[in-house]
């Protein structure tokens, strides 16, 4: 049972990693055209993006 | 003169000396039309980005400071095929947006927090059936409030505020008992945790938060996005005015940018987008999208224009009155307010539901504490099984059967060309009865057609069409179109208010006023000229026809009323117009009740007079006339086609020329009403079964788990059926 010293803050850093990778993701503009980026995964040439969208 | 086209209005700094515009684009659909789009906006020097966001169908667009005027983006788009033009964001939009960010932020942490729990959870159950030990249990209580209390406060805020807020207005709405259940599951947990008890609740009331939000994000981004496309459609009208910037210099300017005082220069052709005062010069001006009125009125020096109505004939300068703030007709404005002030407040399913919903709850939990005291259990357990009640009663089919419906229905809609602009238009559009329609802009279309193309020999057509092009005038345009003609007659003269006249071979053709080609004696001995027919003459030489031009009537608006008449809707006309023109209105769609020359204020008595019977008024309209009436309505409905003021009022709004959507939105709103009602007997059914297993104090937090996301997720899956609900109209 000393293993859940290790192991439970271990589980939950990785959450919280995740969680903080997704309001990355919200705060610069990911969720802001999801039609979009599904065709854009699926594009044949993606034209060269030469910057990030900034809100 | 010099004309100059100026959009700096919509131009922002971004930073790092670049330049930032945002346009809207008609027609973009597909992964093919972006890449075409970014490809060929990236092609001009100088741009930094061209980013298409093919949710909203925009463009954002960056450039290095001063290298490019933004009017070359829009000529390039059109080279490629899409009508484009800058777009601002208005505030609500903006606000719309800030919304739906915020509350996907409480979802990714409710969400977070959710599963975490859950993953100690599971253990936790699993282990009081076996061989757990109780400090070990302890342990894995106090991570799940480690977890569970910050993100509840943080995620819970939506919730929170909107309870606060409606108890300080000393009602109730949906959001008290969801927030008392919460914040009392989590005291009780923290609680039963300190003394070492075998169940707590974080799970549940974690997760219950995490279901909510999931509603609340649903039906906020359903705003959101009739808002961003209203928005589109708003910027795609292209609303400009031809302003002096000098004495005898013009810009071509957004609405947007013209103020009170500025002098504008209206055009033959041109809708007027301000309003104000004509100081020079004198024209007709169709007034039809003000008042209903098919004919034309005659404007000169002192006489006021109102934003909408077409500039026929000659040229004028106004003086901007009060440029994209509609002042009114004094009569209009104030009818207006009045519908608004007496606009009964429209109770929501949503809020009735909560209204009898949160006093029940309560009263049962509260008894159920009194019942088990007085049976013999501890204070302890009392208050254990009573907030056990609370958490199983679960708001949250409760608080997702509504909203869920609402997003699939207004989907659907969306599809069938139709936008809402009120969140409860849906319940208010289901239970409408009687269909009062406008005629002009509303059953006729507001381009002119020709009616008597078939009486004209074809070879006289074309001249007729060709000579038609030369010419600003709208019954020449509807003329022009009819014959298909593309080569305008070279050396044609338009002579303001009467026509256009050219030499071909020697012969004089003359397009005009039946005056103007000398041909008023063929008036009436034609027979066949219409009622509400503007009648336009061409002569070649000394042959001269007539030729009668009219709104055409929408082009299912027969089979849309046949439809409405087969869902035992009422039907009538009430328009502005004349009578005759109303008349061959009614008649050709197989109307019975119609009445004409009505004013803003008849309209409203009519509506009250139905009221008063009892009647669900679905009003349709479009003209500034409209507006009141359409306030005063159960339930309004207008073209995008419409006045500002019109669409600003109605709760939907239609796109496209046929007025299938009309009974498009019937159906879905009815069948997503039935929907939503079924919604609710599921969520009081589920109740009515957990309750008597809660009040015996049987639940166990793993059951209360179970419990509340089985009936969620029937809730919701319940509610995709209101997808398919409309048939298809010939």
């Amino acid at each position: 049972m000393e293993i859940l010293v290790i192991l439970v803050p271990l589980a939950l850093a990785l959450g919280l990693a995740g969680l903080a990778a997704f309001l990355w993701s919200l705060k610069s503009g990911q969720y802001e055209d999801l039609e979009g980026a599904a065709w854009r995964a699926i594009a044949d040439d993606d034209p060269p993006q030469k910057a990030q969208v900034k809100h | 003169m010099q004309m100059t086209r100026d959009f700096s209005h919509y131009v922002r700094a971004a930073g790092h000396g670049l330049q930032h515009i945002d346009l809207a684009v008609e027609g973009v659909h597909c992964a093919g039309c972006m890449a075409k789009i970014e490809r060929g906006l990236s092609a001009i020097p100088d741009v930094t980005l061209a980013r298409v966001n093919l949710t909203d169908r925009r463009v954002a667009l960056e450039w290095k400071q001063g290298t490019l005027d933004p009017g070359r983006f829009i000529d390039r788009l059109e080279e490629l095929g899409y009508k484009a033009y800058p777009y601002e964001t208005e505030s609500a939009e903006a606000a719309e947006v800030a919304q739906s960010r915020f509350l996907l932020r409480c979802l990714g942490v409710a969400a977070f927090a959710t599963m975490n729990v859950m993953m100690l959870s599971i253990p936790v159950w699993s282990g009081n059936v076996s061989d757990m030990l109780p400090e070990q249990r302890d342990f894995f209580h106090w991570l799940s409030a480690l977890i569970a209390l910050p993100a509840a406060a943080y995620a819970g805020q939506p919730f929170f505020r909107s309870a606060w807020r409606a108890l300080s207005a000393k009602t109730t709405n949906m959001d008290v008992p969801i927030s008392i259940g919460v914040i009392l599951a989590l005291g009780m947990s923290v609680v039963e945790t300190v003394h070492h008890a075998e169940h707590a609740y974080f799970d549940a009331a974690i997760m219950l938060l995490t279901f909510l939000l999931v509603g609340r994000f649903l039906d906020q981004n359903m705003r959101r996005r009739t808002r961003a496309v209203a928005g589109n459609l708003a910027a795609l009208k292209a609303e400009t005015a031809v302003k002096f910037i000098g004495p005898d210099e013009i810009s071509q300017v957004p609405v947007a940018a013209i103020h009170p005082g500025d002098i504008v220069l209206l055009r033959p052709g041109e809708r007027c987008a301000v309003d104000g005062t004509v100081i020079e010069g004198r024209s007709e001006i169709d007034q039809s999208l003000i008042t209903g009125e098919t004919l034309y009125a005659t404007a000169g020096q002192g006489m006021p224009v109102y934003a909408g109505s077409m500039n026929i004939s000659g040229t004028l300068r106004v003086r901007v009155s009060a440029a994209s703030e509609a002042t009114l007709l004094a009569e209009i404005a104030r009818l207006l307010d009045n519908a608004l002030q007496a606009r009964s407040r429209y109770m929501r399913l949503a809020d009735r539901a909560s209204r009898l919903y949160a006093p029940v709850v309560h009263a049962t939990a509260l008894f159920t504490i009194i019942g088990w005291v007085i049976a013999g259990a501890s204070w302890h357990d009392a208050i254990v099984t009573g907030v056990a009640v609370l958490i199983i009663t679960c708001p949250c089919a409760l608080g997702l059967a509504i909203p869920t419906v609402q997003t699939v229905a207004s989907g659907a809609m969306f599809k069938s060309g139709v936008l809402l602009n009120s969140g409860d238009a849906i319940e208010r559009m289901a239970e409408a009865d009687h269909v009062i329609f406008d005629k002009t802009g509303t059953l006729t279309l507001p381009d002119l057609e020709l009616v008597n193309a078939a009486d004209i020999p074809a070879d006289i057509f074309e001249l007729a069409g060709r000579l038609a092009l030369s010419s600003h005038h709208p019954v020449a345009a509807a003329v022009a179109q009819a014959s298909g003609a593309t080569s305008p007659i070279i050396g044609a003269v338009e002579q303001a208010g009467l026509g256009v006249r050219a030499m071909v071979d020697g012969i004089e053709l003359r397009l005009g006023r039946p005056s103007f080609c000398d041909a008023e004696a063929l008036i009436g001995a034609g027979g066949n000229l219409e009622a509400e027919a503007s009648v336009v003459a061409f002569s070649k030489g000394s042959q001269k026809f007539i030729l009668s031009v009219r709104q055409g009537l929408r082009p299912d608006a027969r089979a849309v009323i046949a439809a409405l008449k087969a869902r035992n809707v009422g039907i009538e006309i009430l328009s502005g117009d004349r009578e005759p023109a109303v008349e061959a209105a009614a008649q050709a769609l197989d109307i019975a009740e119609w009445r004409a020359g009505v004013t803003p204020a008849d309209k409203i008595a009519r509506i009250e007079e139905l009221s008063r019977r009892g009647a669900k008024v679905l009003m349709v309209g479009d003209g500034m006339n409209d507006a009141p009436s359409l306030a005063a309505a159960h339930v309004s409905m207008s073209p995008i086609s419409a006045a500002h003021l019109s669409q600003s009022t109605a709760d939907l709004v239609f796109l496209g020329k046929p007025l299938a959507p009309v009974v498009a939105a019937i159906d879905f709103s009815r069948k997503a009403l039935h929907l939503m009602r079924q919604n609710l007997w599921l969520a009081i059914g589920y109740n009515v079964l957990a309750v008597p297993i809660a009040i015996s104090g049987v639940v166990t937090p793993l059951i209360a788990a179970a419990a509340m996301s089985g009936s969620s997720i029937l809730v919701m899956l319940n509610s995709l059926r209101a997808r398919g609900a409309s048939q298809e109209i010939a």
